[in-house]
């Protein structure tokens, strides 16, 4: 069964449809969310002036991430995104880490996001009078319904995705304007409400932890690599555009809640984007980031679950995890069994009741990876210079932006053992039993030669 | 080099490996419950006091916020003075930051050699080849 499953998946190929808006869609719509909740707490770790920072300076990670992922997906089209790139260019074992680390930051998040929408949907029955709804039942419906969104192929899955990010975008935009702005004071209330740092700059280096949630997941554009009629182009252009999309709605986020809200409240709303409608008064606007805030946790799960299953599917094809994922459906073309496999297991960490040790890892996955990246770029420009092989697109300024990203990734290391110190050393713990795990059984059935399918010539040192 | 010929993994065994590696994310889940060092504590103690907004430093403008939110002033209190505590534990910091780059080297070192097994098998024996061509 998983030979056949292997040899199928090997003669029917993914369905190459997606343009550059569906992988701006992809991109954004794992993100948004972080805008509408998550971003805030940041602010409970370093203030609002910390909070800006944090915005920035990660965001500053995130631009050399979207550098450098155009460059190196541009060149490596392929399901599995930065697991395939780390395949051709650093090793196995580290292909396998990079393949967990996606998986987990995906069905974490997926989690996290199914949550917000059982959450919100028990609080839309309690304000209409159906109280003690629990929201259980929604989280199980929301993910269940998005994986068969998936199952039935990836244009309608991203096409959705697109609808439901522009409004949830749009709805920020629309928040902006109705906090009119431009007359500082009225709606807006920064000189009253915006204090100095509540604690220094150790409390600045705290709040980076949570500031990737304005961009975490922004990298899963690569996992639909294989699916774009045009990767060199599709993949730039839609990742680089999320990310600037994302820069704005992360200050503009900021800007309006830090001058609705006080910090203090701020760094434990639930709901912050909401509460600032609310708060404005405006009843439609109110409705109108309810819709926002449950699409945004909708487009977030829909696309955590494709990216999840094509880094699963892609570990199964190349016999990193059992073969049997490895299968594309013969009619819909997507990667079947990896999409159920992970139903009932990011239903079970939404259920864990350990909602922030999922985000940490999550949060962290995240970071690993970017890790890597940093290192997979130096590699990929020493071992396959400017001039050897033909990229889609070329970053500027190498290796700039990987040093930087190196640096910046060490320091929110550091911001992660201020907060989740115990946390941080479990989550290593895992990474490293599970790469002691591979190197002694799982290597074993891996075919060597089959870990490098890209036509390029012998890598440079080798 | 010759052709790695890899084995081929029965039912049961392709089983284990996924529950295994589901298990060991759950018992990485559940660990720090166990080792938590939460950072958060409440500083300042507000039962024994009587609250006003004043008391909390709070100026009108915030009052008029955290009223305009639903929270009177007791409510507020216990969200306002949950403060962090960021004192760095010196020994846990060089431990973390040990177990993090030994991880990266471990693994780098590793995929090295891996690396080189790939190559080899898929461009052929460099030094092999050299050699060969060297003879002709």
């Amino acid at each position: 069964m998983s030979q056949e499953a292997s040899s199928q998946s090997q003669r029917i190929s993914m369905l190459k449809v997606l343009n550059p808006f569906h992988i701006w869609a992809l991109g954004v719509g794992i993100v948004l969310v972080g805008e509408f909740m998550g971003w805030n707490f940041s602010v409970a770790k370093g203030g609002a002036y910390g909070a800006l920072i944090a915005c920035w300076v990660i965001g500053l990670l995130y631009s050399c991430v979207a550098m450098i992922d155009s460059e190196v997906t541009s060149t490596v089209a392929a399901a599995g995104g930065q697991y395939t790139q780390a395949k051709h260019i650093i090793g196995p074992l580290m292909a396998f880490n990079v393949g967990l680390y996606l998986v987990m930051a995906y069905t974490m998040l997926e989690a996290a996001d199914a949550l917000i929408v059982g959450d919100l949907m028990a609080a839309v029955a309690s304000a209409t009078g159906f109280h003690d709804l629990s929201p259980q039942p929604f989280v199980v419906l929301t993910i269940s319904f998005l994986a068969w969104l998936n199952y039935r192929g990836v244009f309608m899955t991203l096409t959705v995705n697109f609808v439901i990010t522009l409004f949830a975008f749009l709805a920020i935009l629309a928040l902006f304007i109705g906090a009119d702005p431009l007359n500082p004071g009225h709606i807006l209330k920064h000189s009253d409400l915006l204090t100095e740092l509540p604690y220094g700059w150790i409390g600045v280096v705290a709040a980076l932890q949570f500031g990737m949630w304005y961009y975490l997941g922004i990298e899963g554009t690569c996992q639909a690599a294989e699916e774009v009629r045009s990767a060199g182009r599709a993949i730039p252009l839609g990742t680089i555009g999320g990310i600037l999309t994302l820069l704005v709605a992360a200050t503009l986020t900021w800007y309006i809640s830090t001058g609705l809200m006080p910090w203090q409240y701020l760094g434990q709303a639930t709901t912050p984007l909401y509460d600032a409608a609310s708060i404005i008064g405006n009843p439609v606007l109110q409705v109108v980031l309810f819709i926002g805030t449950m699409f945004a946790a909708i487009a977030s799960a829909n696309g955590c679950i494709n990216d999840a299953a094509r880094a699963w599917f892609s570990m199964g094809r190349d016999r990193y995890m059992p073969t049997w994922f490895g299968a594309i459906h013969p009619r819909y073309r997507t990667p079947f069994r990896s999409i159920i496999f992970l139903i009932p297991i990011a239903v079970s960490f939404a259920f864990t009741g350990l909602l922030d040790q999922v985000i940490t890892f999550s949060i962290l996955s995240g970071l690993l990876g970017y890790t890597f990246m940093s290192i997979n770029m130096v590699k990929f420009r020493k071992m396959w210079p400017l001039d050897v092989i033909k990229r889609g697109y070329i970053h500027p300024f190498h290796p700039i932006p990987a040093y930087t990203l190196l640096g910046l990734c060490s320091l929110v290391y550091f911001a992660t053992f201020l907060g989740y110190g115990a946390s941080l050393l479990s989550i290593m713990a895992f990474y490293i039993v599970a790469s002691i795990w591979f190197v002694k059984r799982r290597y074993q059935f891996v075919k060597r030669g089959d870990q490098f399918t890209m036509p390029w010539p012998r890598p440079k040192g080798y | 080099m010759s052709t790695y010929i890899p084995k081929v993994q029965s039912k049961k065994g392709q089983l284990f490996d996924s529950l295994f590696i589901l298990v060991l994310v759950y018992v990485s889940l559940y660990i720090p419950l166990f080792l938590e060092s939460d950072s958060k504590s409440a500083s300042d103690t507000t039962s024994s006091q009587v609250i006003s907004w004043e008391s909390l430093n709070v100026s009108p403008v915030e009052q008029e916020q955290w009223q305009k939110l639903g929270f009177d002033e007791t409510a507020a209190a216990e969200i306002i003075n949950d403060k962090f505590d960021y004192t760095i534990d010196p020994v846990m910091l060089g431990i973390t930051a040990l177990v993090i780059i030994g991880y990266f080297i471990f693994m780098l070192r590793v995929s090295e050699s891996q690396y080189r097994e790939v190559i080899a098998e898929k461009f052929g024996d460099k030094t092999s080849r050299s050699e060969q061509e060297e003879q002709r």
